[in-house]
């Protein structure tokens, strides 16, 4: 069964398009992102998808209803962590789980039952008597996980679930969603980390200006649009190094600010030619594996997106 | 009964009783507010001026200010849950966010917020009503009679409030309407002073408000008589309270679900 589908959606705010024909699927136990700068409609995707506003055009079923006309039922089965922290700072930890839980009409039982496993995932048993107040922004992140499960879903949705959070956190939550869908629950998220949506994403959607540009596996992505390798240069003279020579050595180069970037099938002649040791100086290199990163930046554009 | 619960329109009660457990840990502090407010208006004004006045259709001034202080207790507190602690929780804690993802939606939000914030002013007319008591400003069974005509009141400043709560962009806009619709509401429709000592005019103007005709009520109830015009007064309070729910909803419904 499909969890959640979207079909050639279109969402505007006046004149602004937001999208414009969206189509996702999203399949039993998967977990599923939605990558794209900031502005590309990903939060509208997730707030469309919840029934909290409509599409001009469109349809989307959400665990098996139609949330133009029955999105609370669908709401009734699905998670959710937003972007930014709305836990209640008038609540302790346990408080903040019970009353999120009244808004399923699930009984104070089930509740008490649930809700120490819940804390336990989030690794805060200890602090279940805490005020809100008292926790770490990777702490809060954890208990809002906590919170979205506490309906028991088939499916959360996460919308840039790691964004402020230090390393040692970011692999922490990782973990976390990383257990869920061991555990068989569906993820949708929203990210503009290439590193978060590589490591946890069995699929992709890259969307831009309203459009899905690109979907499948992270691997899939960048085999079919990127050179494997990739050379970095940086420091004085890197680009005029790379005018002179890169072209003839790489597939391609691009220039940022005062990096070079060579994508190549093979970077073996162009490391040869960096380690002759006769070029400028200051030259430094680095190569590395083609990531994610190099596709989303190859089809969105390294153009700041304000 | 489990099944009605869940497909009926009452889960607006979720809604309220998170608001309730807020309040509940604040209780104490809050309802010594509730009652020392008013204690020490009608102890000031009712003793202190009330020395220098004449009485008013044979009462002391502290009855006459007890009916009225009833009231804009209660327009006040409805006013500032509805305002500032509504903003708080739309804009600032984003609790309302976190609600509408789950099955109750915005429409049960507003119902749970115009209902705690009548519960709330309720409470803060209660309390004005037993000083008022203790005071000896009342001795008949029929002053019972303003609890219910206080919850609509509250209902009534709850949706005004919820109103202007879906325009507000921060904190200070809330000023707009205390200025501008609030003082002048405790000035012109009877609280401190009788309406008939304004010029005529303002008298007219005064009977379109909507704190004139729950003062009407109250001071006659709390004075053991029935008041003149009842249904009237009613029937504009829930105008108000109809019109005002129909507005604040449809306006936070073009913020919020846009």
């Amino acid at each position: 069964m499909s969890l959640l589908s979207l079909k050639g959606v279109h969402k505007s705010y006046g004149s602004h398009i937001v999208l414009q024909g969206i189509d996702i699927e999203l399949k039993a136990g998967e977990c599923f992102g939605l990558l794209g700068p900031n502005g590309a409609g990903k939060t509208t995707t997730l707030r469309l998808a919840l029934g909290l506003t409509h599409p001009q055009a469109g349809s989307i079923h959400l665990m098996g209803h139609d949330v133009l006309t029955h999105a609370r039922l669908a709401r009734q089965q699905v998670g959710v962590v937003a972007q930014t922290d709305n836990l209640d700072p008038d609540f302790t930890l346990r408080e903040n789980l019970l009353v999120y839980g009244r808004y399923f009409d699930i009984s104070r039982q089930i509740l008490e039952a649930r809700i120490p496993g819940l804390l336990d995932f989030a690794g805060l048993s200890a602090r279940a008597d805490e005020r809100i107040q008292s926790l770490s922004g990777g702490m809060k992140r954890r208990l809002t996980l906590a919170r979205a499960l506490i309906n028991d879903p088939q499916i959360v949705f996460l919308d840039e679930p790691t964004t402020g959070l230090d390393p040692q956190a970011r692999h922490l939550i990782w973990d976390r969603l990383r257990q869920l869908t061991q555990n068989g629950k569906s993820l949708l998220l929203t990210t503009h980390f290439m590193e978060e949506a590589e490591r946890l994403c069995d699929r992709i959607a890259i969307i831009d200006q309203g459009k899905i540009i690109t979907e499948g596996s992270p691997q899939q992505l960048i085999r079919d649009h990127i050179e494997p390798q990739v050379v970095e240069l940086y420091g004085e003279g890197a680009a005029a190094w790379a005018h002179a020579k890169a072209a003839r050595l790489c597939e391609r180069f691009e220039l940022t600010g005062g990096t070079v970037f060579c994508y190549a099938n093979d970077a073996k002649a162009l490391l040869c030619e960096l380690n002759r040791g006769d070029f400028t100086p200051g030259l430094r290199f680095l190569l590395r594996p083609a990531s994610l990163e190099d596709v989303f930046l190859k089809l969105t554009g390294r153009d700041l997106r304000d | 009964m489990r099944r009605f619960f869940q497909s009926s329109p009452f889960r607006f009660i979720h809604v309220w009783r998170r608001n309730q457990l807020v309040w509940q840990k604040l209780a104490l502090p809050s309802i010594l507010g509730n009652l020392a407010d008013p204690l020490l208006y009608m102890l000031g004004l009712g003793y202190g001026l009330g020395k220098v006045l004449p009485s008013i259709n044979g009462n002391s001034y502290l009855v006459f200010l007890a009916g009225g202080v009833i009231c804009s207790s209660t327009m006040m507190s409805a006013s500032f849950e509805s305002m500032y602690s509504a903003f708080s929780r739309m804009q600032i804690q984003r609790t309302w966010e976190a609600i509408i993802n789950t099955p109750v939606d915005l429409n049960d939000v507003i119902l749970g917020e115009l209902t705690w914030a009548a519960s709330k002013s309720l409470l803060s007319g209660a309390a004005v009503l037993l000083v008022a008591a203790l005071l000896g400003a009342t001795q008949s069974p029929l002053c019972l009679l303003i609890l219910p005509l206080i919850a609509l009141t509250g209902l009534v400043f709850a949706g005004l409030g919820l109103m202007i709560t879906a325009w507000a962009p921060n904190y200070d806009f809330f000023m707009y309407y205390f200025t501008l619709a609030i003082t002048p509401m405790m000035m012109m429709c009877g609280v401190f002073f009788p309406v008939d000592q304004l010029p005529l005019p303002v008298q007219t103007f005064a009977q379109l408000l909507p704190l004139t005709h729950a003062v009407a009520m109250t001071r006659p109830l709390l004075d053991g008589q029935w008041p003149s015009h009842a249904l009237l007064h009613v029937l504009v309070l829930c105008g108000y309270a109809g019109v005002s729910y129909a507005l604040c909803r449809r306006w936070l419904q073009q913020r919020l679900l846009k």
